[in-house]
């Protein structure tokens, strides 16, 4: 399957789970929301353009939001993110090898330590920027910071799920 | 000039992070204003019909639910039906009908629309209720969404199909509300912690509140009919500091589940607002 269509499929999957399954868990407790969709965006192929890489994140947060009706609340983290994406990943990975062998960032790439820190650092800065921008709509210190820190946790362990339930093929590039 | 399109080219990622960036935050704040876009307009037609398919599927897990509501329901109104009372005087039968006057004079004030339920939100902090019926099938801005147990939001968007509810838990959600028990009227609204529980806000120290009382919708709500259903109270704090008490009020509605609503019209919703907004413009 070309790499093309397997991200276009994901892009629908990821919408329409974090919409229809997600977002209609019961709430267990007000900190903790479960959020996986950006995932979407931490497993982008390494070679994208980075003009399209905001581009694609723009829209995936957007239409996020056309379900939720928060028209730009998903949007922005979604831009962030994809801003700091390419900058991370050049930190991380040793880029001769990595980036010609691989397609995308995945532990088996990276190795489980870099990769750890590289889904730790962007979903904790998603959901800071997701929650400031409700913050500054209503909200007190307290519930900002106790809801980064119980969003975060909870979405780390659903990625961590979703790498031991999804073995992604990352196979050696064929060229 | 050729500086300037070296630099765009150079800093090409950043300019459209920023730009993106300035959009999202413009969409967000404007939210209200972009509603009214043919734009808005037609997402939420398609992620309406999204939604349609979805709940098509899961109501065949709720219909003993919705059979059991509308079971209760039937006998609240059976209970309310002038056969079940004997009038004194018995040479006259009264008939209510749903002409615009009755035989009596008196002229209808509101009209109740059911509507299918296609999509609901309870777990963030804004949620909405998608339902399908829109414009085309008599929706307007502003008509009072009620469920067959108690009051669940008001109509702030609509398509030709379907139409959008700002649920009681929204954030800037708004309603007048009163104590059954001795009328005292308060400002109803969500804090954003528990779907189950609202705030009343503003509501006398002089009123006789307990544990358990009822509270229903105000006579001054434009949008809701009075005397409906909200729910029950479920705690009662006070500050020393102020003259109002704060309630924290258990939901008759259950909007992790719903199936079917209520539109409720009120025929002269435009000329009450009109007129209150005028009023309120003199000093």
């Amino acid at each position: 399957m070309s790499s093309l269509l397997k991200n276009m499929i994901r892009f629908v999957v990821f919408i329409l789970f974090q919409v229809y399954i997600l977002n209609q868990v019961p709430p267990l407790h007000q900190f903790l929301v479960p959020y996986l969709y950006f995932l979407y965006i931490l497993w982008l192929p390494f070679t994208i353009n980075r003009f399209w890489l905001l581009i694609i994140s723009f829209l995936f947060g957007l239409s996020l939001d056309y379900f939720t009706g928060t028209y730009g609340l998903h949007a922005a983290p979604c831009v962030l993110i994809a801003y700091i994406r390419p900058f991370l990943l050049n930190l991380l990975i040793p880029q001769e090898t990595t980036e010609q062998s691989y397609i995308e960032p995945s532990h088996k790439s990276m190795g489980w330590a870099p990769y750890a820190l590289y889904v730790g650092i962007l979903s904790f800065v998603h959901h800071f920027y997701l929650v400031l921008i409700e913050w500054l709509q209503f909200g007190n210190f307290v519930y900002f910071i106790g809801k980064v820190a119980g969003t975060t946790a909870i979405s780390l362990l659903m990625i961590f799920l979703a790498e031991m339930l999804f073995n992604r093929n990352s196979r050696y590039r064929s060229s | 000039m050729k500086n300037i399109f070296l630099f765009i080219r150079r800093y090409l990622s950043f300019l459209s992070f920023l730009l993106l960036q300035v959009m999202a935050i413009v969409m967000l704040s404007s939210a209200s204003k972009t509603h009214q876009s043919f734009f808005a307009t037609a997402a939420n037609e398609v992620t309406g019909g999204i939604n349609k398919q979805y709940s098509g599927f899961r109501d065949y897990f709720a219909l003993k639910e919705t059979n059991r509501l509308l079971a209760e329901e039937n006998v609240r109104l059976r209970n309310m039906l002038a056969s079940n009372f004997v009038s004194p005087n018995t040479d006259k039968e009264l008939y209510v009908d749903t002409l615009v006057k009755d035989t009596l004079g008196r002229s209808r004030k509101f009209t109740w629309l059911p509507a299918k339920v296609v999509g609901n939100s309870y777990a963030l902090q804004n949620n909405f209720i998608t339902v399908e019926r829109g414009s085309n099938q008599g929706v307007t801005k502003g008509m009072a969404a009620v469920s067959s147990a108690g009051i669940v939001g008001v109509v702030v968007e609509t398509s030709p199909n379907f139409s959008k509810i700002m649920s009681l838990i929204h954030r800037s959600s708004k309603v007048s509300a009163m104590l059954k028990k001795d009328n005292n009227t308060g400002s109803l609204e969500w804090d954003g912690t528990d779907p189950g529980f609202l705030t009343l806000r503003n509501v006398t120290k002089g009123a006789k509140v307990a544990k358990g009382d009822s509270v229903i919708t105000s006579n001054y709500s434009a949008n809701f009919p009075p005397k409906l259903l909200i729910g029950t109270v479920a705690e009662i704090s006070s500050e020393s500091s102020s003259n109002f008490y704060t309630l924290k009020i258990r939901t008759a509605t259950n909007f992790f589940s719903l199936q079917y609503v209520y539109l409720i019209e009120n025929v002269r919703y435009a000329e009450q607002v009109q007129l209150e907004t005028n009023t309120s413009k003199i000093p």
